[in-house]
């Protein structure tokens, strides 16, 4: 039964007056690096560790930590943009292109499809169209701000595809599936939207 | 600042759980269906900070309950609980 | 001092659950604001149909701007269940968005919308019996405080078989919230109020002056055999390792109830 809400006197939030045009539409800048997990911080040891690139027929392609790492590597620059409304501009990280392991596992017999499906330690999942993750779109980061990436924020490694809201980016990721058919992911079962394109607000499940 | 600094637990998601169960459930004993400990769901550990809210096994860390705001719609996966059993007085001993 | 006798009073707490009154938003209304110490005042509310509440419950706080940002928080309800008016007792944390606007610019007469009462866990009423232990950390001392403050209300028979123990670690002593009330508190022959200050140089303080550790609960908790429950609450670290210590001191773990307030609090 919410008609006109309540307006409290004087309160504005802890938002930057000036939104830049940098900003995507309902974003507010921050300066801090909010951490936002939807579980524990998984302590995977670097030992175990393996990233893997699979189809649904148990074709897969896997590196060790030390294979990742000796994988050309880039050190992109980018804005992150978080459903939960706050931007951070300029951060810096340090990983592999996806391209790069997707040509990898291709070569090794890894079937295409047209989506992906990111899995973590922690049982961590979320969906992508293939598209969004190729075209020197996204990486497995496993450095931030110049040193290796913190647990709380998706040590020892992440997926990182900034053009999406960063939920997409999953935290301690392990490996992507290949998919033919879009299969929801954590968030994406609770309504969250499916590509999650910032610039046209794409938060939710029917979100144009 | 480490994501376990920052939990939560059961009794803050208190004013959610009331929109979904339409009474109080935080003093409800809750089946976890990853390792079959039964405890309140005020003890339980929340997660989601913004996103929404993540109920979890303290023991084994299972997703219990999950809920997701949006316009005009509360998404909520309970299939982390196998049994929920909900106290018909309110005046637990 | 018995301990463990179950008081059942003559008119009980009891409210069948399907006559809970619908949860819905409400405009209340600030009556009058009182800082309790330097970082943290009471704010007195007005809730048009308030229901009542029991002792250890909360209410969330919303606030909408003008382009309609919106930020919720829960605050645990300060005021016994037997006083007239709502208090809650807001912490301010810096650079937060919520506490600074509670604590600095919400003043008498303006609107706060709220949600509430919430919980039935975290909850104690005296008819439950004793002897209760309360263990704080922070603005955790506020829905232990309102469990004080009801058995203080409670009838002098009744609160005499029930026995109460506060142990409350907090920074400074000028950061003990309700310090003067606590003591009025403690002169009760059984209830006793335990501080131990984690940050404070002042020499003057002849009391503990360090984190909660197993060796002061196990001086100043109740033995684990004669306890009828325990609440704890406070920042999310302290509440895990004091729920933890009181269940390797040999209480049983259903008999511990923690409500955290996350990093700080």
């Amino acid at each position: 039964m919410a008609d006109t809400p309540f307006i409290a006197r004087g309160f504005h939030g802890r938002r930057a007056p000036a939104p830049s045009g940098r900003l995507p539409p309902g974003q507010y800048e921050t300066r801090d690096f909010p951490v936002l997990s939807a579980g524990p911080t998984p302590r995977a040891p670097i030992a175990t560790w393996d990233f893997t690139i699979r189809d649904s027929d148990e074709h897969s392609v896997k590196w060790s930590w030390d294979e990742l790492r000796a994988l050309p590597r880039e050190t992109p620059t980018v804005d992150i943009h978080c459903v939960t409304k706050w931007s951070k501009f300029d951060t810096k990280w340090e990983g592999v292109s996806v391209d790069v392991l997707l040509d990898a596992a291709h070569a090794g017999g890894v079937a295409e499809g047209a989506f992906v499906l990111g899995f973590c330690d922690g049982g961590y999942t979320t969906n992508l169209p293939l598209a969004d993750v190729t075209g020197g779109k996204a990486w497995v980061a496993f450095g931030y701000d110049g040193a290796p990436l913190p647990p709380e924020h998706g040590g020892p490694a992440r997926l990182l595809v900034p053009h999406l809201y960063f939920w997409k980016s999953a935290k301690w990721v392990r490996g992507l599936q290949l998919l033919a058919r879009d299969e929801s992911g954590f968030w994406e079962q609770l309504g969250y939207h499916d590509r999650g394109d910032p610039w046209h607000e794409q938060r939710y499940q029917g979100d144009p | 600042m480490q994501t376990e600094e920052m939990r939560l637990d059961g009794n803050a998601a208190g004013g959610v759980l009331r929109e979904v169960f339409a009474r109080d459930v935080t003093a409800a004993l809750a089946t976890c269906t990853g390792c079959g400990a039964v405890g309140p769901v005020g003890a339980l550990l929340e997660y989601g900070h913004g996103m929404g809210m993540i109920l979890r096994c303290p023991g084994c860390d299972t997703a219990m309950l999950r809920v997701v705001r949006r316009t005009g719609w509360l998404h909520v996966d309970a299939s982390g609980i196998s049994l929920l059993m909900i106290p018909e007085s309110t005046s637990i001993s | 001092m018995s301990s463990g006798i179950r008081v059942t009073p003559e008119v009980t707490h009891e409210r069948p659950a399907a006559a809970q009154p619908r949860l819905e938003w409400r405009v209340a209304t600030v009556v009058s604001v009182r800082d309790e110490t330097p970082r943290a005042r009471t704010l007195v509310l007005d809730v048009p149909q308030w229901p009542g509440h029991r002792a250890g419950q909360h209410v969330d706080v919303r606030l909408v701007a003008e382009d309609g940002y919106q930020s919720q928080r829960s605050y645990s309800i300060a005021s016994a269940p037997e006083d007239a008016s709502v208090a809650l007792t807001v912490e301010r944390i810096d650079d937060a968005e919520v506490s600074p606007y509670l604590c600095g610019v919400l003043r008498p007469g303006d609107g706060l919308e709220v949600r509430g009462p919430i919980g039935g866990y975290f909850v104690w009423d005296i008819a439950q019996g004793g002897p209760l232990l309360l263990v704080a950390g922070g603005s955790g001392i506020v829905p232990l405080m309102a469990m004080l403050r009801h058995h203080a209300h409670a009838d002098a028979a009744v609160r005499a078989r029930v026995s109460v123990r506060l142990l409350y670690s907090a920074r400074k002593l000028e950061d003990v919230i309700y310090r003067e009330e606590l003591e009025r508190l403690a002169v009760s022959p059984n209830v006793k109020v335990t501080l131990t200050l984690t940050r404070d140089a002042a020499t003057h303080w002849q009391g503990y002056r360090r984190r909660i550790d197993r060796a002061m609960l196990e001086q100043e908790s109740w033995p684990a055999s004669g306890m009828s429950r325990a609440f704890v609450c406070g920042p999310t670290p302290l509440v895990e390792s004091v729920a933890t210590l009181l269940v390797e001191l040999g209480h049983d773990p259903a008999r511990v109830r923690t409500e955290r307030f996350g990093p700080t609090g």
